[in-house]
């Protein structure tokens, strides 16, 4: 599964994508956002899931800490968008690595609880300490951002992110991960410290899950815990990155944008059934395309990857 | 006391909302993920009863058991069974039933909003009973010695009866108890139905005593998990166990301390339970 | 519940299709709107806001649709579903203004979403006559989109509404300056208690118990256990829907005697004394109405007939109120000129529901009923800004 790196490829993509707000209207920039805020969140989820094969719930915890930490500060403490958007992803990598520390023992299903509860009992903490300690007017972020420039600042984050993965596919941890996610048994025999290995990449993820959030949050303006806390996105990400398929770095991508096309066609044609024909698609997809979409490709093209 | 009684009768709810997905998840590998919603149902069942016929939800829980068994048969045979089949293992399995009850939740968020897009209040046995000096509320006392007695009821024909000992059997291990003669399908899609009767039953039960609405499941579905998982998966007691702990955790903490942290603190000690035992408290090791 | 069923579909129904029967007589007028179906929100917006777009809508094309250019014209609801989710909303809003090009848009249910809509229809210059957006931030909001109107108040208004009802009850003698004041540990809950904890203070009120809970708490009864323990005279409760109704149903089990009982969102909703019966009677709560206009009056009325159900007694009255506005700012401006719309918005007053609206500078009606208290199953107005009608609030006796 060795990355053939195109990068004059990749860099025309890359501008194509950057193009989108001079051509797109309102509608067709709003889903835009959708797709590439996805494309982060599943592509860095997936590069810590996909070898370790953890399925790891705490997406939306990430996301949450960035998107509160940036209104809490701006609304709170009267710091600017800048200053909150750089720290709160900080804080979210130290936070991600306690819970990885914390988690290395938890296997399966486990593990996939664990985290899913701690983003409600991050969500609870926050909203108490809030209560008590801030008691704010309502968390504000009025910013002069327009759609256009959280799309660029997202797409900038989800390039990084591509980057980061394939830079990590060809280094020394990108290997010792390989091994890892083959048997972790003979990775620790062969002298990788599985450990550490798998907390700097729960790490990342936190760190983009958080940004990712700190970005969005001028696009809602008021932020409500319960609304950014949001056990569903965290769902939604694992299932847009296992539809697309892991392996690959750019499996997720294949996933989020059919997905969110799917989800856009079943709102705009079920307008008062949205949320029932969201789940019958969502069943088609899981018995008509078990291998998800990369799994799909390959057998439609044996013999080209590999 | 009051902590006491208060914290055992939460837990009460708690177990019912627990039960079902242990059986289900423990020996149908099913990570039921529409757990909550199939409990809104039920809850959703006992409301209608109750307002447009004036029918005792207690009296709706003759129906609501019967009609939860066959609707959750029929899902396990022709959505679920598929999956199972298919799955190269256990991982596998796993990916593919949290997409697929995902879609069935989502389904059944629809269609309980297409019945009742309100709030699915109503008064049932709001009285105060007091209880070794603690005033309860009656429903809530109702549903928790229901809860034990389906707990009670769960646990005896799971270790009493030759069916009980071959749904355990197949929750240890599904292969070896196909070698033994034991029909897995079958005990599976009893595994199941059986859960999915005790969820609904559950929800008819807290449905007197928490305002419900059709979008209200994933909180349950998220208690459900977590109790599971702290309890250990596969086994009826730790389910209980970590019920019970949970409420008195909950209830000690908001008397005590501050209402406030109740969930951080529950989140916390189930963090702290898969922290030192990761198996859960009655979980074994697994291979 | 049959029939409860039924006047879904049919809103359903007549929500989606907009009434097939008047369309081919003219090109219909359409208005958008992003409702919560699913979700935490779906709840409120089933009472408070889908029922009076049904009502608005079949009124208005009964007689013939709205009186535009010198012909009438009828109207249509597009509406979807954004499952609570703000950022479905922000999508679904999009592809109102630019796929389905609507004429107007139709305000959203809750704060959030509100304001997260704003710079959108701002953008596309749709006046949006929010309803169901409390906040204190009003100005520097209307200051940034101006085309965006308050009609329900503010946080700190809604507040001062509580404190001066105490005030008298306590100035009546009937209550003393103990309050216990608890709330829900999200958005508007810490808001209306931060607020609170200030007025109360200063209008010499001695908070003897101040706690938060967890969104979706399961068991309220250590809150009403410990309320009861500190011995308060009046108990304050900023709470959402499923906590208003689980605290009331504690207070009773309990039997927490206090003279004054406060619950924030959904008091005033029927369901609320449709569950507690005669005990809720002297129960206070957000919002409240004048039921006694005969404007009100002839609203109820056609409310339940249409809809098949009562409105509730605080924003229902309102969010209709904003789609007269909204109607009659479209005949007096005689186009579906939106800038034109809002000019007139801005520049006149409008007859409704609820009396006379009209806008101050920052686009701010400061006309609306703050405090309600259940008498005789009715929710009547005891505190208001502007309006001048509301009653003295009386001692609640008891809860048999």
């Amino acid at each position: 599964m060795k990355t053939s790196a195109k990068p004059a490829g990749v860099l025309v993509l890359l501008i194509a994508a950057s193009c989108v707000p001079f051509i797109a209207d309102g509608y067709w920039l709003s889903i835009a956002v959708t797709i590439v805020m996805y494309t982060a969140l599943s592509t860095s989820w997936a590069l810590f899931s996909g070898p370790t094969h953890l399925i790891a719930l705490s997406t939306g915890a990430f996301y949450g800490v960035g998107g509160y930490l940036v209104a809490t500060g701006m609304s709170d403490f009267g710091a600017s968008f800048w200053t909150m958007a750089a720290l709160a992803p900080l804080a979210a990598l130290l936070l991600a690595g306690a819970i990885g520390v914390a988690t290395l023992r938890l296997s399966g299903v486990y593990f996939v609880i664990f985290t899913l509860g701690l983003a409600e009992m991050i969500r609870n903490l926050v909203s108490w300490v809030q209560n008590n300690f801030l008691g704010s007017r309502g968390l504000y972020v009025l910013t002069e951002l327009e759609e256009r420039h959280i799309y660029w600042m997202l797409l900038a984050v989800t390039a990084a992110i591509f980057l980061f993965g394939w830079r990590l596919g060809r280094s020394r941890m990108g290997f010792a991960l390989r091994i890892l996610g083959n048997d972790e048994e003979v990775a620790r025999h062969v002298g990788i410290d599985t450990a550490r290995t798998k907390i700097l990449l729960f790490m990342s993820t936190g760190f983009f899950a958080a940004l990712v959030g700190a970005i969005v949050a001028p696009r809602y303006y008021y932020i409500e815990p319960n609304v950014v806390f949001s056990p569903e996105l965290s769902f939604l990400v694992v299932i847009m990155a296992l539809l697309g398929g892991t392996r690959h770095l750019w499996g997720p991508l294949l996933g989020v944008v059919p997905f969110t096309l799917l989800w856009e066609t079943v709102s705009a044609t079920f307008p008062n059934a949205t949320t029932m024909m969201l789940g019958v698609a969502f069943l088609a997809i899981v018995y008509l395309i078990p291998d998800g979409i990369t799994g799909l490709a390959a057998k439609l093209k044996p013999r080209r990857l590999s | 006391m009051d902590v006491l009684i208060s914290g055992l009768l939460l837990g009460g709810a708690y177990a019912l909302v627990a039960m079902g997905l242990n059986l289900q998840y423990g020996v149908a590998r099913i990570m039921n993920l529409a757990n909550g919603e199939v409990l809104v149902l039920g809850g959703l069942a006992a409301f209608w009863g109750f307002v447009s016929f004036g029918v005792s939800p207690i009296v709706s829980l003759l129906i609501v058991g019967p009609l939860a068994f066959i609707g959750s048969w029929v899902i396990y045979a022709f959505l679920l069974r598929p999956l199972v089949k298919r799955a190269r293992n256990r991982g596998q399995l796993e990916v593919d039933t949290i997409l697929a009850t995902f879609g069935m939740s989502f389904f059944l968020v629809g269609l309980m909003v297409s019945l009742q897009a309100e709030y699915f209040t109503y008064s049932f046995l709001a009285v105060p009973v007091s209880v070794l000096g603690t005033t309860v509320a009656a429903n809530r006392l109702v549903a928790a010695l229901l809860a034990a007695a389906i707990g009670t009821a769960l646990y005896l024909w799971l270790n009493r009866s030759r069916a009980g000992m071959a749904v355990r059997a197949v929750a240890v291990s599904p292969q070896s108890a196909g070698l033994v003669g034991i029909n897995v399908a079958r005990i599976s899609a009893l595994a199941f139905a059986l859960g999915g009767t005790v969820t609904a039953l559950g929800g008819s039960l807290i449905s007197t005593f928490v305002t419900l609405d059709a979008s209200a499941g994933v909180i349950f579905t998220m208690k459900a998990l977590i109790i599971v998982i702290m309890g250990g998966v596969g086994d009826i007691r730790g389910s209980i166990v970590a019920a019970l702990i949970l409420g008195l955790v909950e209830t000690a903490v908001a008397t005590v301390v501050d209402p406030g942290l109740t969930l951080v603190a529950a989140y916390a000690i189930f963090l702290a339970v898969l922290l030192f035992r990761p198996q859960g408290l009655f979980g074994r090791r697994s291979a | 519940m049959y029939r409860r069923i039924l006047a879904c579909a049919t809103a359903a129904l007549a929500l989606s299709f907009a009434v097939p029967g008047a369309s081919n007589a003219q090109d219909p007028i359409k208005f958008g709107m992003v409702a919560h179906l699913s979700g935490p929100l779906a709840g409120g917006e089933a009472v408070t806001h889908l029922p009076n777009v049904q009502l608005w809508a079949e009124e208005v094309n009964a007689k013939g649709g709205l009186m535009v250019g010198g012909e009438r014209r009828p109207i249509e609801v597009v509406q979807y579903d954004d499952k609570t989710n703000p950022a479905e909303h922000i999508k679904a809003v999009q592809r109102l203004a630019t796929q389905d090009e609507v004429d107007f848009m139709i305000a959203p249910y809750g704060t959030g979403f509100n304001i997260a809509a704003a710079p959108i229809y701002a953008k596309h210059k749709y006046p949006m006559v929010a309803v169901t957006a409390i906040t204190d931030e009003i100005h520097e909001l209307t200051a940034k989109f101006p085309n965006m109107f308050f009609t329900l108040g503010s946080t700190t208004g809604f507040v001062e509404g509580a404190t001066r009802t105490l005030e008298k009850l306590r100035s009546d003698g009937v209550i003393g300056n103990k309050v216990a004041m608890v709330n829900v540990a999200d958005a508007f809950g810490i808001e209306l208690a931060d607020v609170a904890r200030e007025k109360f203070a200063s209008a010499g009120f001695e908070i003897v118990y101040d706690k938060s809970y967890p969104l979706g708490t399961p068991d309220l009864s250590p809150v009403v256990k410990g309320a009861k323990a500190a011995a308060p005279d009046a108990f304050v409760a900023w709470s959402y829907p499923p906590d208003t109704f689980a605290l009331t149903e504690q207070a009773i089990i309990e039997d927490l005697d206090v003279k004054a009982f406060y619950t924030a969102v959904a008091t005033a909703f029927p369901a609320y004394a449709g569950k507690f019966g005669g005990a809720i009677e002297g129960n206070l709560g957000a919002g409240g109405v004048n039921p006694e206009t005969s404007a009100m009056k002839a609203y109820r009325k056609r409310h339940q007939d249409v809809t098949g159900k009562a409105p509730d007694f605080w924003a229902s009255a309102t969010y209709y109120s904003a789609l007269q506005v909204l109607q009659q700012a479209i005949e007096g401006a005689d186009t579906t000129d939106r800038a034109a719309v809002t000019e007139y918005i801005k520049n006149n007053a409008f007859d409704t529901v609820i009396g006379t609206i009209e806008f101050d500078a920052h686009n701010n009606s400061e006309r609306y009923w703050s405090v309600g208290q259940w008498r005789n199953g009715k929710f009547v107005a005891v505190a208001d800004t502007g309006m001048g009608d509301s009653v003295a609030p009386v001692a609640k006796k008891g809860w048999k």
